[in-house]
């Protein structure tokens, strides 16, 4: 019996272990190896002149510190986040209160703000490229009309940045939107209910009801957005390259420069291994903030 | 306070709306009236014909294709078997092996473009349409979301299926697989739609016009105008780009609006 027992847990070791073999082996080749991989050859100097890996100790971390590029891209990134994550929820949110309410064209209304979600962040580039253009782009003929002189918006340093986060909040919006429509749903009932009976004004059943009990939502939401301030980049090869100046300039851009450009392959890993520290970091967010308890007052 | 609110949601749908229209608008009229905002002129299909001659779109097309159906034909696969194992199977280094699945949703393979790069090298596969490919063969995001459903797969089946006789592979076809219908389909929308966007990877990766996906076939042909004096063929491109996702997506709308809610955990 004890044999029998043991044969068939044997067994199941076995198939498990095959069925969990595939995932296994494109897991470790593209995602833990890479990994691994990266932190190793930025220890290391490997660039067009030095043709094969120096050991360089902390030489390329000394210099990520000095790069002026790089401070000015982990800023970007920053201001970025700042501008786009607010402004995405927020709107996102106030969306899904309007069409959580019966309303003519509800669906319609539904699709025109959700379906910048389903098309490629490069097409989208170009429609907005097309959008920002000086000389023939509908915001400055709109602007035009109304007597502001032609603005460029993706030459300039003062700019070109708001264009990006403008065009990013109309992307992502509608994409928030379907997580707090969902959240909505998980709202009971009675509370408004009981809050009507209350005589309750709008404004604060919005206070002490919908938005506190979106909490779990806010904090979805809020990770999502945060990786994508951080992983959205494809628009910058069309629109920018990162310019002017670098001053639309995002960290994975640069890594793609420094890497296939410049041909530095040791500093792009430290590159990379900031990185990867950043998403560590939002996903421990992530585990720290969803696995307490949310306590509503 | 209803109609307000009904008010305000008609003029953001419509702000949504405008960069898709005006891009439509462009694409369907004459050059001479590209730019101008107004509704004078014919509508024409000259920059469409033109787009099409101008760079091999009947090549990118086929690549894109291969690419989306050929990275989701293997996801089905492994994502299947892996999520059986998790889902059903008690075995030695369960969690460990979760968590080592989990470090996918957290790295995502999207920002390990250099590390990959050096690692198709080796494979020599650069330039190559597997090349593109295989990084996203494994996906936590599948593995997650099918091993949620199988889970609610009652056990008796399987054991009913089990005493019919059929092995393991058997019982995971002809049980769990009908049964999670609409989660393959959910992945299916969002697993394609994310690797037909898919852009700064596959721009790396290749480098003839053999194996290049729509989306760097269009930013090549973008760039080729920098100009910008060809708005109106870029725009017939992107259309002819996005078209296909966006017939999609208008006739699919419920259905794609809640695969993406699943997508969230990603």
């Amino acid at each position: 019996m004890r044999n029998l027992l043991r044969h068939q847990s044997f067994q199941v070791n076995l198939h498990a272990w095959l069925l969990l073999l595939p995932s296994l082996i494109f897991l470790s080749l593209f995602t833990f190896y890479p990994i691994i991989s990266t932190v190793w050859l930025s220890f290391f100097r490997l660039d067009l002149s030095t043709p094969s890996a120096v050991f360089n100790g902390i030489g390329n971390y000394q210099r990520l510190l000095e790069d002026a590029i790089f401070i000015k891209t982990l800023k970007n990134n920053l201001w970025f986040a700042a501008g786009t994550i607010p402004a995405s929820m927020g709107l996102g949110m106030v969306m899904a209160l309007a069409l959580n309410k019966a309303m003519v064209g509800r669906s319609w209304l539904r699709t025109f703000v959700f379906y910048p979600t389903v098309i490629p962040m490069i097409a989208i580039a170009n429609i907005w490229m097309f959008l920002y253009t000086p000389e023939y782009g509908l915001l400055n003929q709109v602007l035009g009309l109304a007597g502001v002189g032609r603005i460029n918006w993706l030459g300039s340093p003062g700019t070109v940045m708001w264009a990006m986060i403008a065009m990013t909040v109309w992307k992502e919006s509608g994409f928030y939107m379907i997580f707090y429509l969902a959240g909505l749903q998980n709202i009971p009932r009675e509370l408004y209910e009981a809050a009507e009976m209350d005589g309750a004004p709008g404004i604060s059943v919005f206070r002490h009801i919908t938005f506190p009990l979106l909490m779990p939502t806010h904090l979805f939401v809020f990770i999502i957005s945060l990786t994508n301030a951080f992983k959205l980049v494809d628009h910058l090869v069309i629109m920018t390259q990162g310019g002017p100046n670098n001053a639309s300039n995002l960290l994975l851009y640069y890594i793609y420069e420094t890497a296939f450009n410049y041909w530095n392959q040791g500093y792009a890993s430290a590159l990379t291994v900031v990185m990867l520290t950043i998403m560590l970091t939002i996903a421990a967010i992530q585990f720290f903030t969803t696995d307490r308890k949310i306590h509503y007052s | 306070m209803r109609k307000i609110s009904h008010l305000i949601m008609t003029l953001v749908a419509f702000l949504w709306a405008v960069p898709l229209l005006w891009m439509v608008a462009t694409a369907f009229r004459p050059k001479h009236l590209a730019t101008r905002i107004s509704v004078e002129g014919p509508l024409t299909l000259q920059n469409f014909a033109e787009a099409w001659q101008l760079a091999p779109f009947p090549i990118y097309y086929r690549n894109t294709l291969i690419i989306v159906l050929g990275i989701l034909a293997v996801q089905l696969v492994t994502a299947t078997l892996a999520a059986y194992a998790f889902a059903r199977l008690e075995f030695k280094g369960k969690n460990l092996l979760f968590i080592l699945v989990l470090v996918q949703l957290m790295i995502p393979t999207d920002i390990l473009i250099f590390p990959n790069y050096r690692i198709l090298r080796e494979l020599s596969l650069l330039n190559t349409r597997l090349g593109i490919m295989i990084p996203y063969f494994a996906t936590a995001f599948g593995i997650f979301l099918m091993r949620q459903t199988f889970k609610s797969v009652p056990y008796e089946l399987e054991e009913a299926a089990r005493l019919d006789g059929c092995n393991l592979l058997q019982r995971i076809w002809h049980i769990y697989v009908p049964l999670a219908k609409p989660t393959y389909i959910a992945f299916g929308l969002v697993s394609v739609s994310h690797h037909w966007s898919n852009f700064l990877w596959p721009l790396i990766v290749t480098k003839d016009v053999a194996v290049r996906p729509l989306t760097v076939g269009l930013s090549i042909f973008a760039k080729s105008f920098e100009t910008g004096a060809q708005w109106a063929q870029v725009s017939a491109a992107t259309l002819l780009v996005i078209f296909p996702l966006l017939l999609a997506f208008f006739f699919f709308q419920r259905q794609f609006i809640s695969s993406f809610m699943q997508s969230g955990i990603k």
